[in-house]
């Protein structure tokens, strides 16, 4: 027997079983990044002093990585938005160049790391760069996650576009509320630990 | 072995599970040894341990402390929630609901792995340099912080469970949402299936914070950050060579964000279980269905505000504390609600004393004993007297030792016929139920007595330091003997589940003459692939027993 709704929608429910799997999933995440957030917030506000984080941290770059971000959201959804228009090779490009500018966003934040590092700036140095670290970090690691997924859907895992278009049109479409998530983090990040 | 059928992982948990329980429970009758008779050495086992845990038989303080956390990590998070939602859970919610299988099988089969593995982490851990984790299963800050490496094991433990349960509840709800069968509407769905769905929310947002705070406990120990480490920490004489101005405080609430609905993920499939056993052997309808669904979707919203009744002496403020007390008492009511209804469904039903029945019986007054008993420490005054006492280990282990697991040998006895196609020995089972009845409460009760008495918890020598402990100190080889006693008490149910397994007498499909589609709509045990023969198609509630009309006393949801 089939596992009943793996690329339609039930009718009561509206959703595919992945789609209503990721929402729940984002929703763990959102606790997640809150918790730490909320860390953020407890220890800043025990503390005697703290730091502005342009003081420390790199704006130009941090805001080079944000329109990188951003941009790799905008061409993930064109990527899913050429296949529900049939158009595979529009497909292929815009989900390369999604990876293209994850890539380009973990170089930049490579770059920002090692001038910290070369400052003698680490995580044990005080609370603040303890927390930037951390909460930059675990993000990074949300990004390669996504790089994985995206690089999978663009290599191995797109033979599916041929035999089941729908269920892969989903797969995409299920990496993409992934991936803008991984966006709306930077999003929340880059002001608190940057501008704040 | 690496089966994706919700079934075999349902097992696999179950059995997996069932011998962490087990562990467990050894690590506990050691203690209770060095708490009866401190100092002494254990007769014929102690020297096996070796001299760096236990010289001549007697245990050293540090491997109590082992013995205590592991105990607590143990039994919680590799014991109890994967035998209620893991195995009962996988095994029976798709075919309660009428579905072929969880809505992702191979996620289902990586969680198992994943929790497996985290349970491999758990046990390598007793045996690094400086043993396992010692800090207590709550891991305060910043003494775990600088404890030994079995600590970081912990963490990584705890890292690898926090994600199997997080890819187990997720795929519990959209099973649950998205795969019942035609008919099988909200309101139709057996109570067993909305104490997991209620779960796995719990789990699924309360877990991650745990993650985060695993993470940073994680750095403070392996990147020197200072997340939870004060300034100033002078350790042995030596200033700690840390930035500080970390806050340990905020490793408790990250803790209990997560650890107090943790209580009612161990609770939950325990009503769940409990509801299905009971209308089944009552021959009625559960007595207020709906009631009891709003009640415990409300606790599930409250489990989230009740954290900090955990940390009302931490100092974090009368309002605070104000607070936290209210919302505590508010959530006391929906469990009263359900266990109120579920007493009530006793009253004029036919009862059948089976032995799943017996157990799902004492699961009432001991869940009873356990949450009244809760009351005192819920309100701020009286819990500065009760706080980190016996008193507490009592009220707690009367939740869920008495209380849950009761619960599941009730599930045990209930679903084994449907797993194996036979069912396991009365006899056995009745002497295992009585056993355990009876040594539990001598286990857990005298506890309130020594807690009132001002007895401290995690005491090495079971409170001989403390004058004011001599008068209740004799209670200490009661619970130790009943503790043993409690031991014995399993034999007879290992010896039931292996060997029903080829010996029990054999049962046909329904053999409780149950109305839920797991007993209704396949067969026992269930089709290999896809469980049912047709889809089954749901026309009534999941209670219908003895309907007035009828010509017999049960009527299963899928029969027209």
């Amino acid at each position: 027997m089939q596992i009943p709704y793996t690329d339609t929608a039930r009718p009561d429910t509206g959703l595919y079983n992945a789609k209503l799997g990721i929402w729940l999933f984002l929703a763990s995440e959102v606790m997640l990044f809150g918790a730490l957030f909320s860390s953020y917030v407890l220890l800043r506000v025990g503390a005697p002093t703290w730091p502005h984080g342009y003081e420390i941290l790199n704006i130009p770059l941090a805001t080079l990585n944000t329109v990188i971000l951003i941009s790799s959201s905008v061409t993930m959804v064109m990527s899913w938005a050429s296949l529900m228009m049939k158009d595979f090779g529009k497909y292929k490009r815009y989900m390369g160049l999604t990876i293209l500018l994850a890539f380009g966003f973990l170089i930049v934040k490579g770059f920002e790391y090692g001038a910290k590092f070369s400052h003698h700036l680490y995580p044990s140095e005080s609370t603040f760069l303890a927390i930037y670290f951390t909460i930059t970090g675990l993000h990074g690691l949300h990004v390669i996650g996504g790089i994985i997924v995206n690089a999978y859907l663009w290599g191995p895992g797109a033979k599916m576009w041929k035999t089941e278009p729908v269920r892969f049109t989903n797969r995409v479409e299920v990496a993409g509320l992934y991936w803008h998530f991984v966006d709306l983090v930077w999003i929340f990040l880059f002001p608190v630990l940057y501008l704040l | 072995m690496f089966s994706t059928d919700h079934k075999v992982i349902g097992v696999q948990y179950g059995i997996t599970s069932l011998i962490f329980l087990f562990f467990g429970f050894c690590l506990m009758m050691l203690m209770r040894w060095q708490l009866a008779y401190p100092g002494e050495a254990i007769p014929f086992l102690g020297t096996l341990f070796g001299p760096d845990r236990m010289p001549d038989g007697v245990m050293l303080p540090e491997f109590y402390n082992q013995l205590g956390a592991m105990h607590g990590t143990i039994m919680v998070f590799l014991g109890v929630v994967p035998l209620a939602v893991g195995a009962f859970g996988n095994y029976v919610v798709p075919l309660q609901i009428g579905a072929p299988d969880m809505a992702f099988p191979k996620l289902n089969m990586t969680s198992y792995w994943v929790y497996f593995l985290g349970g491999v982490v758990m046990l390598v851990s007793f045996w690094i340099p400086g043993g396992a984790a010692n800090s207590g299963w709550t891991s305060y800050a910043p003494l775990s912080v600088i404890a030994t490496t079995g600590q970081t094991l912990w963490l990584f433990g705890m890292v690898l469970l926090i994600t199997s349960s997080l890819l187990g509840s997720i795929n519990f709800i959209v099973t649950i949402f998205q795969l019942r069968a035609e008919g099988l509407s909200f309101m139709r769905l057996p109570f067993f299936v909305w104490a997991q769905l209620v779960t796995s929310f719990l789990l699924l947002l309360a877990f991650p914070p745990l993650e985060a705070a695993g993470v940073l406990q994680l750095m403070d120990r392996l990147a020197g950050t200072s997340f939870f480490m004060p300034s100033g920490l002078v350790v042995s004489g030596v200033p700690l060579d840390v930035s500080g101005g970390g806050s340990p405080l905020l490793w408790q609430h990250l803790f209990w964000f997560l650890a107090h609905p943790e209580v009612y993920v161990l609770i939950l499939p325990a009503m769940g279980i409990v509801a299905e056993v009971i209308a089944n052997n009552s021959r009625k309808p559960l007595w207020g269905y709906k009631s009891m669904v709003y009640a415990i979707i409300f606790l599930g919203f409250m489990s989230f505000i009740v954290w900090a009744h955990h940390m009302f002496l931490t100092g974090m403020g009368t309002a605070i504390s104000t607070f936290f007390q209210t919302t505590t008492m508010i959530i006391s009511i929906p469990s009263v609600v359900v266990l109120t209804a579920l007493f009530l469904s006793l009253w004029g039903g036919s009862i059948r004393f089976t032995t799943p029945m017996l157990f799902a019986l004492a699961f009432l007054p001991m869940f009873g004993i356990g949450g009244l008993t809760g009351l005192p420490l819920g309100f701020n005054i009286t819990d500065i007297a009760l706080h980190d006492t016996y008193y507490v280990i009592g009220h707690f282990h009367y939740v869920v030792a008495p209380g849950t697991l009761m619960a599941l040998f009730a599930g045990v006895y209930y679903w084994y016929p449907k797993v194996t196609g036979r069912k396991m020995s009365d006899k056995l089972g009745k002497i295992h139920f009585w056993g355990s009845f009876i040594a539990l409460n001598f286990v857990f009760m005298p506890m309130f007595v020594q807690g009132l008495a001002g007895v401290s918890r995690r005491l090495y020598d079971g409170g001989q330091q403390y004058a004011h402990a001599h008068g209740v100190l004799y209670l200490n080889e009661v619970m130790s003997i009943a503790a043993w006693a409690l031991g014995l008490a399993q034999i007879p149910f290992i010896i039931n589940f292996f060997l029903s397994f080829k010996k029990g007498s054999k049962v046909n499909d329904n053999p409780w003459e149950a109305t839920t589609l797991e007993w209704a709509a396949t067969t026992s045990p269930p089709l290999a692939h896809g469980n049912f023969a047709h889809v089954p198609r749901v026309y009534r509630g999941p209670y219908e027993y003895s309907v007035p009309g009828q010509a017999k006393d049960f009527s299963p949801q899928n029969s027209q």
